[in-house]
């Protein structure tokens, strides 16, 4: 039998960046000296030869057709100088060389509506995850979730007029792929999982699905004769990690997975140490295609974070000045039980001293 | 063909100022009919609020990941969508492009896929969505002859990112783009066979504001600092205070800096207590012009940042507070460091075990012994609390900090 002559790969890893590069930034690479924002979504560095080059930031879907693709690479080449890079955001940023092309370039990406902004103190492009379009676990979508919001925050986006840079992520189940973010919009899950106990023998590693669970709630059992896993649902945190190695324990529920809301999560070193997100609203409807109840709120803890808070101060550090308590009346949100920190190391998140706002 | 379904979801997300993708995958589905079947699931989805694809195994030839599978679990009513995989691959460090490979990576995705392109997935990664199980192979052959490699997936070493850095931004404290290349390319193997405990992440962010959120998102964050003085250009200072008032310079840099350590003078000039500086950023994020990180540049490097799942969320942990990162032998340093990391953790973590739960469950001074590292105080907020501890070989321990300070000394 002859043997078909496969294609070896070529395991060349990471690509070199430099071809990619604009030419300005390859030639300066490392020589930058400083940098102003001519108007929100235009950066300007200068590097210590006195070379300048002009960066355009505009948002995109990120979910994008070949023929976005094209289109922003005729752009690229009619009004830049053919070369581009994304950001962790999925922003796209044009580079040139002189001031003159800012304007016409900006106008181009404004009439094909790539809005032009997501620098300074604004609010960027949410950290997006993938949601109904391609993930297999998620509890709502990823892309839509995203284009309704920033359709709502799009004033937000194009100006800058926040106290701090606002960073939001989405994620469209409890592991939380979108990441810590100033304003985190996470599903959550609310039911223990329903188990197919004829499935469970015939798919799933089931130590392995034991030792998965963060509070010890699953253990091997016998239904019928088979073996299968059972869930103590007093202990159960509905977290949903079962079900990727086990899916016969059906997390997802289109009526109870609810959306909720975190804020304060901060990854900079500026000022205070980074820290994590924290729950402050729970129970929101899980409600295609708009989650109009989504938006609302986000928009209402921006504007209270908007009008109180200092120059410079991130939402968390706002919140860490003004205080929790002040946060929910500000907010008008509910405090509740579930607030109340239950995990590993909650004890070094309740107050041990008498610093009370009254 | 496909038949066209009807969206009525979807048709309201493609309202609104922002660019719409739905917009996008209705132009592709008049091409393609597993876009169109796609978005009649997508649909069928929002209708229903669950999700209908299961994962499987699939990966190109030679390699054991870099592919993510996606099959429909109601391929009998979209039967065009019944295999929808993503093939993640590695873009150059920065994300830097020209207009030329971009199009030659569509071209690619025209012939061999669905031509729905995700620019860039939380991973660092171009996601090209939606190739059947025989167009996977054709497809990486093509974007692999374009010089593009797959990247990671499953417990595996991940495909990393590193921030705009030294390109374009003044703040830059090492090369990314090389660090990131360098030590990337060190691990092909390891990235392309999944063979370890889980996922382990690098990422590299030239300077402590950590533009690619390493500390909370990656095993290994390489976060660019410096040693020396902040650089001052005292004429700079004086015109920023002059342009912007004395009040907003003490309301927004002098009593914004973490430890006090800047102080205005009656002359508007400043003065930089450094020995009490925390690299933290601000004042160089505010005063761009006048103030830049010193000139004795490296990197802080923190172990162990992981999101919730399953002990919860984790920050990195320093385990060296600075290293140079100038020349091939300090990348060589650096890669060696990562190395040993992932060898030991490779030994000593359980299943499905990330690097800082490891360290959380071992002890941090273990790990560090594991891996021949050294304790420093810069590793801790403060020195533990709790008094249920044997400290037996005190005398022999004391007297390793003295030897390694007397070598410091010399």
């Amino acid at each position: 039998m002859s043997e078909q002559q496969f294609r070896q790969a070529i395991e060349s890893g990471v690509p070199d960046a430099f071809p990619y590069m604009h030419p300005l930034m390859a030639k300066n690479y490392g020589q930058w000296d400083w940098h102003d924002r001519p108007r929100p979504g235009v950066l300007h560095h200068v590097a210590k030869n006195g070379d300048e080059i002009w960066t355009v930031r505009a948002g995109t879907q990120r979910q994008m057709d070949t023929g976005t693709i094209r289109k922003l690479c005729a752009i690229a080449d009619e009004y830049a100088e053919g070369h581009v890079r994304f950001t962790i955001r999925s922003n796209i940023e044009f580079m040139v060389s002189s001031a003159a092309q800012v304007d016409p370039l900006v106008a181009k990406l404004e009439q094909e509506g790539f809005p032009v902004g997501g620098t300074g103190n604004s609010v960027s492009m949410i950290s997006h995850t993938q949601g109904f379009l391609h993930c297999d676990i998620p509890a709502t979508d990823a892309s839509g979730v995203v284009k309704s919001l920033m359709d709502e925050l799009y004033d937000e986006f194009v100006n800058e007029r926040m106290p701090n840079r606002v960073r939001i992520s989405t994620s469209c189940c409890q592991i939380n792929c979108g990441g810590q973010a100033d304003i985190s919009v996470n599903v959550q899950h609310t039911k223990p999982p329903k188990i197919r106990h004829d499935l469970v023998a015939g798919v799933c590693e089931r130590p392995a699905v034991v030792a998965r669970c963060p509070v010890a709630a699953i253990r091997p059992a016998l239904v019928n004769g088979q073996p299968t896993l059972e869930v103590d649902e007093r202990k159960c945190i509905c977290c949903g990690a079962c079900f990727p190695p086990c899916p016969p324990m059906q997390i997802n529920d289109p009526e109870h997975s609810k959306l909720a809301i975190w804020i304060g999560g901060k990854n900079s070193n500026a000022r205070s140490r980074p820290s994590f997100q924290k729950l402050v609203a729970a129970g929101l409807p899980n409600n295609p295609p708009r989650w109009p109840e989504v938006s609302a709120l986000v928009k209402k803890i921006l504007r209270v974070y908007q009008e109180d808070a200092r120059d410079w101060e991130r939402l968390g550090e706002w919140v860490e000045r003004i205080g929790w308590p002040r946060f929910f009346e500000l907010t008008g949100l509910p405090f509740t039980r579930f607030h109340v920190d239950t995990w590993t190391g909650a004890r070094y998140t309740f107050n041990h001293s008498t610093h009370i706002r009254f | 063909m496909a038949k066209k379904h009807e969206t009525p979801n979807l048709d309201q997300l493609e309202s609104g100022p922002w660019p719409s993708f739905v917009t996008g995958l209705k132009r592709l589905a008049e091409r393609s009919d597993m876009i169109g079947d796609v978005l009649g699931q997508l649909e069928h989805s929002y209708q229903t609020r669950k999700g209908y694809w299961k994962g499987g195994t699939l990966t190109v030839r030679g390699y054991g990941g870099g592919v993510i599978p996606r099959f429909s679990e109601v391929a009998d009513q979209f039967p065009d969508a019944a295999e929808f995989h993503t093939l993640r691959i590695m873009p150059a460090p920065g994300m830097h492009y020209n207009t030329d490979i971009l199009r030659k990576l569509c071209d690619v995705w025209d012939e061999h896929g669905s031509g729905l392109l995700a620019l860039h997935g939380q991973s660092g990664d171009m996601m090209f969505q939606g190739a059947r199980s025989e167009q996977v192979q054709p497809a990486f052959d093509a974007i692999n002859e374009l010089g593009f490699d797959l990247g990671g997936a499953g417990p595996s070493v991940r495909t990393s990112m590193s921030c705009v850095g030294s390109a374009r931004c003044e703040h830059s404290c090492y090369s990314e783009a090389n660090a990131h290349r360098k030590v990337m390319n060190s691990f092909v193997d390891d990235l392309h066979r999944p063979s370890l405990p889980y996922k382990f992440k690098f990422k590299f962010s030239g300077c402590p504001n950590d533009c690619m959120n390493s500390i909370q998102r990656a095993d290994m964050a390489v976060i660019g600092t410096w040693r020396d003085d902040i650089q001052v250009k005292q004429d700079e200072v004086r015109k920023f205070v002059q342009e912007r008032g004395r009040h907003e310079v003490i309301d927004n840099v002098i009593t914004r800096c973490p430890t006090r350590c800047i102080t205005l003078k009656d002359d508007d000039t400043i003065e930089i207590d450094n020995r009490n500086c925390v690299r933290c950023m601000h004042c160089i994020n505010v005063m761009t012009k006048a103030l830049s990180p010193g000139q004795d540049r490296g990197a802080t490097i923190l172990v162990g940042g992981k999101r919730t799942l399953k002990i919860g969320d984790l920050f990195g942990t320093v385990i060296v507070p600075f290293m140079k990162l100038d020349t091939e032998e300090d990348l060589d340093r650096l890669v060696a460091l990562g190395e040993s990391i992932i060898d030991f953790w490779a030994e000593n973590g359980l299943e499905h075990e990330r690097c800082g739960e490891m360290i959380d469950r071992i002890g941090l001074a273990n790990f560090l012994e594991g891996i021949g590292l050294d304790v420093d105080p810069s590793m801790i907020v403060h020195p533990r609390t709790s008094s249920y501890i044997r400290t037996d070989k005190w005398d022999e321990e004391a007297e390793k900090w003295r030897a390694r300070q007397a070598e410091g000394a010399a």
